[in-house]
């Protein structure tokens, strides 16, 4: 039984909208214009329990606005979401004691004191005994190394080390669904392999569900095995990683190296040429005219030697959003 | 209720130990607070140094009402004027996201969550006045007047938030509306003087548009012995209604909060 159901969810904000200058200014002030926005256009997907899901897609193609509605935070338009088993919106306490959300932009902490001030009020509010507290608090922070940050105020914390007193915080009390937004964000690579595989270890150990936005693509490829690909508010792509290149990558990069140099444009009606960089030459070719394309390649130049590989993800998904899925 | 106990001394302490970060700060507070009182003490001797009566009060109920002032002054320094303050970056900033993902009301929590040193002394101050005038009364003060001031200026409290808490609400259609705390201040300042010292028209405002009677004049004349049973019921019953109006008019807003983007 899915742990996250969502049915023809919708969410449309009314938006100010405001010219420059003096005149429109005072427009404004005295009688705002207002615009529609369908940030969320009706969209379907189910989770089950233990599953690890990314949520990808450009800026403001909806992806934050789902995960506010699927914790709560904000109402539907439209449609219905079921989140282990409770309306979110309702916002019952059960349900809370459920979930958590970490953004990677906004944080919890009190700013002026150590993360371990801010732990004790979390453990008060979840009604965790201090001993248990005090274990958990331990056990994830010793997988974050971090057990000598606790005690510093949060204000004196690198980035990395915020979002991982901000990650021990959301997950003290052991939630069973995790809405993650952004948790990587602006960290550096070192503090990104902590996280990831701080996360992956705490699914395995709890059997905890997590969707995650991240526009870094090494954060899904290494936890996520299924991915939602969003776009202007609609559900573009629902399913395995490997089958994105399946979906919208239906070419497969060439690359020859040749006996002698050559210009771009001969190669042009070979397929899209993706760089010439001396006797390299890479081409992305459609895969039902693959075979003919490489023979007439080697019949019509001196190819010395010749590889065959589908593009990465990271390159598909950037033609994506580049290009709108559509 | 032992969980919100709990959550509420470890808020306090945090916020006490954040303000303790900065040390002169409690000292300026304290100072601050004995100015003020010492001289609104002052300006009213002067009156009442050549007999003359502010809307029919004699000197010792005049500082029950500055005593029920004082309270009430340090309540919205300390509870209200940082909370309702920090209302405003909740939704500004979206951190009402996180208040609204705990497990925990969300009105207490945001009501609260803080706690200023700059209000203690008043808190202190306040009934410690009242304590003083009413062993200064001719006759003292009997215990059974403290008690029905006290419920009366419990009351008087509870309207002082339910009304700021309804203005703080507006917050989350129109984010910045930090002056809500400047008009909690005047509501307040217009308590410091017994109801019957202004003229007709601003009585009117100040018993039915904003009740600012229920708040000073009321609990002193409770704590003078002078209150009529009509008075406390009346202000039991539009401290109910004006605690319900705003928790409802907040479950409604919390509605259309549609949580700053990240």
């Amino acid at each position: 039984m899915p742990i996250i159901q969502v049915n023809h969810l919708a969410k449309h904000f009314q938006v100010a909208e405001k010219g420059t200058g003096w005149r429109r200014t005072l427009r404004h002030f005295f009688r705002r214009q207002y615009r529609t926005v369908e940030a969320v256009r009706g969209i379907d997907f189910s989770i089950e329990p233990g599953e690890i899901v990314g949520f990808l897609g450009p800026n403001g193609a909806g992806k934050t606005t789902t995960l506010k509605m699927l914790s709560g935070l904000i109402h539907p338009t439209a449609g219905s979401v079921e989140v282990a088993g409770y309306r979110p919106f309702d916002r019952r306490r059960e349900f809370l004691f459920q979930i958590t959300l970490v953004m990677g932009q906004k944080q919890q902490l009190i700013w002026d004191l150590p993360a371990r001030d801010s732990l004790r009020v979390n453990a008060a509010i979840y009604e965790i005994p201090d001993r248990v507290a005090k274990e958990r608090v331990d056990a994830l922070a010793g997988l974050l190394d971090m057990e000598e940050n606790l005690t510093k105020p949060v204000r004196k914390l690198s980035l990395g080390e915020r979002m991982k007193a901000e990650l021990i915080a959301a997950l003290l009390h052991h939630p069973q669904v995790l809405f993650l937004d952004e948790p990587t964000l602006g960290l550096d690579v070192n503090a990104q392999t902590t996280v990831r595989e701080f996360l992956r270890t705490y699914c395995s150990r709890t059997g905890a569900t997590i969707l995650l936005t991240s526009h870094y693509m090494a954060d899904v490829t290494a936890l996520c095995e299924r991915v939602l690909v969003i776009d202007e508010g609609a559900l573009k792509y629902d399913g395995s990683l490997e089958g994105i290149r399946e979906q919208f990558a239906p070419y497969r990069e060439v690359k020859l190296e040749l006996g002698q140099e050559l210009d771009r444009e001969d190669f042009e009606r070979f397929g899209e040429v993706e760089s010439v960089e001396g006797r390299v030459v890479r081409l992305l070719v459609q895969r039902e005219t693959l075979a003919e394309s490489v023979q007439q390649l080697m019949g019509a130049f001196e190819v010395l030697d010749l590889t065959v590989s589908d593009p990465p993800v990271e390159e598909v998904m950037g033609r994506i959003f580049q290009n709108g899925s559509s | 209720m032992r969980r919100y106990t709990r959550t509420l001394g470890r808020l306090w302490s945090a916020s006490l130990f954040a303000e303790m970060e900065y040390r002169t700060n409690f000292v300026v507070a304290a100072l601050n607070g004995i100015g003020t009182l010492a001289g609104t003490i002052f300006t009213l001797s002067l009156f009442y140094r050549d007999g003359f009566l502010i809307g029919g009060w004699v000197w010792t109920q005049a500082l029950f009402i500055i005593g029920c002032f004082t309270f009430l002054d340090g309540f919205q320094a300390a509870f209200l004027g940082p909370n309702f303050q920090r209302f405003s970056e909740y939704i500004r900033e979206g951190t009402l996201d996180f208040v609204l993902l705990k497990p925990i009301d969300s009105q207490f929590f945001v009501s609260f969550r803080n706690l200023s040193l700059w209000g203690i002394p008043n808190l202190v101050l306040g009934p410690l006045l009242i304590l003083y005038a009413g062993f200064r009364n001719d006759p003292p003060v009997p215990l059974v007047d403290y008690l029905v001031g006290a419920l009366a200026l419990g009351l008087g409290t509870v309207m002082l938030y339910a009304m700021g808490f309804f203005l703080v609400t507006f917050t989350i259609w129109f984010v910045k509306l930090w002056n809500i705390t400047i008009a909690l201040q005047s509501i307040i300042q217009a308590g410091r003087y017994p109801i019957s010292s202004y003229p007709p028209a601003y009585r009117f405002v100040l018993t039915y548009l904003v009740p600012v009677l229920f708040l000073t004049t009321v609990p002193a004349e409770a704590f003078s012995g002078r209150s009529e049973t009509v008075w406390i019921l009346g202000a039991a019953g539009l401290a109910t209604g004006l605690l319900l109006a705003c928790r409802l008019f907040y479950l409604f807003a919390l509605r259309s909060y549609t949580s700053a983007s990240s």
